[in-house]
C-alpha cells in the first residue's frame, strides 16, 4: 500500500445563505425567513493514496461538488484541513481563498459554463501552464497541440472557439486544460453527466486510458452508480454533507452495508433488469439548511430506532478498508 | 396493435431557419394503447421534444407540422385549430415538462392554479374543483395534499413540484399524457418514487403515457414499448424488454453496449464513434452511416422500415439478427444487496 497523497482531516464547510428573491417576496407575504447556514459538508475525513481513483457518490446537494472544490483548493474549509503531500491546498486571505498548489486540478461539472466563450481553446489550455511557468510562452503552442492530441482531439482545433465543439469535445477540452497543469491529483466533477450516452463511453474510455498512461490519482464525482463502479477503486457514499459509507468498489457493490447505500442501489433503474423492478426510497431529501438530528437518514430509514434520532453515528471501521456510519454496526438503534 | 389510443403517422415537423428548412421530425410513427407506457428514447437533439410538442399542437412559427397525422381516438389533432385544440389539450391529452415551472405559476398557490385548471374544462364549483385537486395530489403520492394546496411552488422540492405537474396533467383523466424528460433533473431516489407512481397510474387509470427520456435504464424499468429516435427519425420500435435484450438497429445496439453497468469494472467500453450529427447537415441516406459498424454499400440511400414477425421494426438496410440467448439481466452483475 502506497502512502497517502491526499489527507482530508475532519473537514466541514458552511455557507451563509441569504434569502433568494422568491423567498424575499414570500417574506413580504408573511412567511419570513432570515439568513441561514447551509452545512454543505460536515466532518468529512478521507485519505487518498497515490494512483487511486476514489468515487464520490450521492444525490443532489449532498456536498459532492463542495468537497471537490475544497480538495482542489477553491474553497477553504470552515473547519478541518486538507493536506496534499503534507502541505495545505489553500489558505484563507480575509474573504478570499488562495489556492496554494497547481498539483491538484479540477474539471468542473458544466463543460459549457467552464470554458471562456471568447477565448480560443488553445489559449484556454495554455493559460494556466504559461502563468505558472510549467511551459515557456514560445513553446505553448506545441504543448497545447500535444495536450489536445492526448485527449483525442485534432491539434488543429486549438484555433477554434468553445461554441464550435460538441458537449463531449468540450469535456475533452476541459480535461486537457486540467492535464496541461501536470497535476498529481485530478478532481472530476460529474464529467459525463451532461453527455449523451454514446459520448459518455468515449469520455470514460479516455479517462481510463489517461489514468494508465499518466498514473493519475483522481476523485471522480458522480451521481451515476454504474459510472462510478466502472472507474473507481474505492467509493465514498455521501448523504447530506457526510460520508456514510466508504469501501473498495467491488465489495461495496457486492454487499453494501449502510441502509442508505442499500436503498440507493435498490431504487436505481437499471438497463436489463426489466420492468417495475425498482423499489424507491420513501420520503424526501431533507434540506441541508435543516438537517435532521442524529443520523441524517433517520426520517427515511426503514431500520431507524430511537437512538438514531438522538445520536449521529460515526463513520467507523466495519472490516478491512471498509467503514460505515450506522448504529446497526455498533450498539444498535435503541 | 389495433386498439391504439394515440397513433402518430408519418409526422413531419420543420423549422424555417436562415440556412433553410430544418427537418426536426422527419416521418415519425408510433402508437400507444390504453394504460401502456411508451418510452421515446434518443440523444439530445434527436427530435423527442419536438415530437411531443407537435402532438399537442404547441409548435409555433418559424416551426410547423408539415405533414402526417396525430390520431387521438381516431381524431386527427393536426387538423384542429385554436380553440378546438385548446379544448382537447389538458382534457383529453396533457403534457408534463422537464421543468415543472413550465406548468406552474410561481406567484399563485398550488390550489388556486389547480382549481383554475379544473374549471378550464369543467364548469364545476370551486369547492368541487378543490376536492378534485386534492384527490389528484393524493393520487401522485403527495403527503398531506390539503396543506400542499395552500403552498406556493417555491415552498416545494423539485420532486414535489414535478408530482404537482403530473397531478395537474391527470386532473381531467386524459387518455394520454406526454411527459418530456420529467425526471431528468431529479435525484435517483425521487425519480424512483415518480416512476413507481406513474407505473401504478397507468395500470390503474388506463391513461397512456409517452415517456420521453434519454435514459435507457428508465425506459427499461418503466416502459412497455420503446421507440428509439435518431436525427429526427424513428430507427427502432418494439416491446421494451425485447429491444433491450436484442436490439435490431445498430444505433440502439451501440447505445446499449456502451452502458457501463453492463460491463466488468475498468473494462474498455464499446463506444459509438463520432458525434451526433447536426440536422442542418445530415449525410445522405442513413443518417447513422458515418458512425455505424454495419454500414454497407446500400447505406448511402434512405433505409427502409423493416418490420419483423414479433411486431418490431427497424429503419435499416442491414438490421442485426436477433439473438435468442438470455436477456441481459441474467448475464450482468446487478447491484442487489446480499440480504
Ligand atoms: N457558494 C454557495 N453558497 C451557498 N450555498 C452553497 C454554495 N455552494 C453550495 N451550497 C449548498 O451546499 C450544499 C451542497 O452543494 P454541492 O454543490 O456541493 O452539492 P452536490 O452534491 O455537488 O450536488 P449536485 O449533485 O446537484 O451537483 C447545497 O445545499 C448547496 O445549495
Ligand atoms: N424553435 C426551434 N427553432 C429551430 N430549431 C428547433 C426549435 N426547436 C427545436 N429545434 C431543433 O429541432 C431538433 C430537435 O430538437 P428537440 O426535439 O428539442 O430534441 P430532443 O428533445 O430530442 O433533445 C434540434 O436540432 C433542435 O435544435
Ligand atoms: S443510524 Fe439508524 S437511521 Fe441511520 S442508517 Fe443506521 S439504522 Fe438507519
Ligand atoms: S442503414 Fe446502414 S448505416 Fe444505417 S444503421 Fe443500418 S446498417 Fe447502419
Ligand atoms: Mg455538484
Ligand atoms: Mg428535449
Amino acid at each position: 500500500m502506497s502512502a497517502a497523497l491526499l489527507d482530508i482531516d475532519h473537514v466541514s464547510k458552511r455557507f451563509v445563505k441569504r434569502p433568494s428573491l422568491g423567498e424575499r417576496i414570500a417574506g413580504l407575504l408573511g412567511a419570513g425567513r432570515k439568513t441561514e447556514i447551509v452545512r454543505a459538508v460536515s466532518d468529512v475525513s478521507l485519505t487518498v493514496r497515490k494512483g487511486e481513483v476514489v468515487g464520490l457518490v450521492g444525490e443532489s446537494g449532498c456536498g459532492k461538488s463542495t468537497l471537490g472544490r475544497i480538495i482542489a483548493g477553491i474553497y477553504a474549509p470552515s473547519d478541518g484541513k486538507v493536506l496534499f503531500g503534507n502541505a495545505p491546498v489553500a489558505k484563507e486571505q480575509g474573504r478570499r481563498t488562495e489556492k496554494l498548489t497547481t498539483q491538484v486540478q479540477m474539471v468542473h461539472q458544466d463543460p459549457f459554463a467552464s470554458l471562456n466563450p471568447r477565448m480560443r481553446i488553445g489559449d484556454t489550455v495554455a493559460e494556466g501552464p504559461v502563468t505558472h511557468n510549467i511551459v515557456k510562452a514560445r513553446d505553448a503552442d506545441a504543448y497545447v497541440a500535444d495536450m489536445l492530441g492526448r485527449v483525442g482531439l485534432d491539434p488543429s482545433y486549438r484555433r477554434r472557439f468553445p461554441h464550435q465543439f460538441s458537449g463531449g469535445q468540450r469535456q475533452r477540452i476541459a480535461i486537457a486544460r486540467a492535464l496541461a497543469m501536470k497535476p498529481d491529483l485530478l478532481v472530476l466533477d460529474e464529467p459525463v453527466a451532461s453527455l449523451d450516452v454514446s459520448i459518455q463511453a468515449q469520455v470514460l474510455n479516455l479517462f481510463m486510458d489517461l489514468r494508465q498512461d499518466l498514473d493519475l490519482t483522481a476523485i471522480f464525482i458522480s451521481h451515476d452508480l454504474g459510472v462510478v463502479r466502472h472507474v473507481s477503486d474505492r467509493v465514498a457514499i455521501m448523504y447530506l454533507g457526510r460520508i456514510v459509507e466508504l469501501a473498495p468498489t467491488a465489495e461495496l457493490y457486492a454487499a453494501p452495508n449502510h441502509p442508505y447505500t442499500k436503498a440507493l442501489f435498490e431504487s436505481v433503474p437499471r438497463v436489463g433488469v426489466g420492468r417495475k423492478d425498482f423499489r424507491p426510497i420513501a420520503g424526501e431529501i431533507p434540506s441541508p439548511l435543516h438537517p435532521p438530528n442524529g443520523c441524517h437518514f433517520h426520517p427515511r430509514c426503514p431500520l431507524a430506532g430511537p437512538r438514531c434520532k438522538r445520536e449521529a453515528p460515526a463513520l467507523s471501521a466495519i472490516g478491512p478498508g471498509r467503514a460505515s456510519a450506522c448504529h446497526l454496526n455498533g450498539g444498535g438503534t435503541d | 396493435m389495433s386498439d391504439a389510443i394515440l397513433r402518430v403517422n408519418n409526422l413531419q415537423t420543420q423549422f424555417q431557419t436562415r440556412n433553410g428548412v430544418l427537418k426536426a421530425v422527419d416521418g415519425v410513427s408510433f402508437e400507444v394503447g390504453r394504460g401502456r407506457i411508451l418510452g421515446l428514447v434518443g440523444e439530445s437533439g434527436s427530435g423527442k421534444s419536438v415530437t411531443g410538442y407537435s402532438i399537442l399542437g404547441l409548435i409555433e412559427a418559424p416551426g410547423e407540422v408539415a405533414g402526417g397525422e396525430v390520431l387521438l381516438k381516431g381524431q386527427d389533432l393536426t387538423r384542429l385549430k385554436g380553440e378546438a385544440m385548446r379544448r382537447v389539450r389538458g382534457a383529453q391529452i396533457a403534457m408534463v415538462f422537464q421543468d415543472p415551472m413550465m406548468t406552474l405559476n410561481p406567484v399563485l398557490k398550488i390550489g388556486t392554479q389547480m382549481i383554475a385548471a379544473v374549471r378550464a374544462h369543467d364548469k364545476v364549483s370551486r369547492k368541487v374543483a378543490w376536492g378534485r385537486a386534492r384527490d389528484a395530489l393524493a393520487k401522485v403520492g403527495i403527503p398531506s395534499p390539503e396543506e400542499r394546496l395552500d403552498a406556493y411552488p417555491h415552498q416545494l422540492s423539485g420532486g414535489m413540484r414535478q408530482r404537482v405537474a403530473i397531478a395537474i396533467a391527470l386532473l381531467h383523466s386524459p387518455a394520454v399524457i406526454i411527459a418530456d424528460e420529467p425526471t431528468t433533473a431529479l435525484d435517483v431516489s425521487i425519480q424512483g418514487q415518480i416512476l413507481a407512481e406513474v407505473r401504478r397510474l397507468a395500470d390503474e387509470t388506463g391513461t397512456a403515457f409517452v415517456w420521453v427520456t434519454h435514459d435507457l435504464a428508465v425506459v427499461s424499468s418503466l416502459a412497455d414499448d420503446i421507440c428509439v429516435m435518431y436525427a429526427g427519425r424513428v430507427v427502432e420500435t418494439g416491446a421494451a424488454a425485447d429491444v433491450i435484450a436484442s436490439p435490431r438497429h445498430p444505433y440502439t445496439a451501440g447505445l446499449l453496449a456502451s452502458v457501463p453497468a453492463e460491463h466488468e469494472p475498468g473494462e474498455r467500453l464499446p463506444q459509438v464513434p463520432g458525434s451526433t450529427p447536426s440536422l442542418a447537415d445530415l449525410p445522405p441516406g442513413c443518417a447513422f452511416a458515418p458512425r455505424c459498424f454495419k454500414a454497407g454499400p446500400a447505406c448511402t440511400t434512405t433505409p427502409p422500415v423493416q418490420t419483423f414477425a414479433d411486431g418490431r421494426s427497424a429503419l435499416c438496410h442491414y438490421p442485426i439478427e436477433p439473438v435468442s440467448c438470455q436477456p441481459l439481466s441474467s448475464t450482468s452483475t446487478t447491484y442487489r444487496s446480499a440480504s
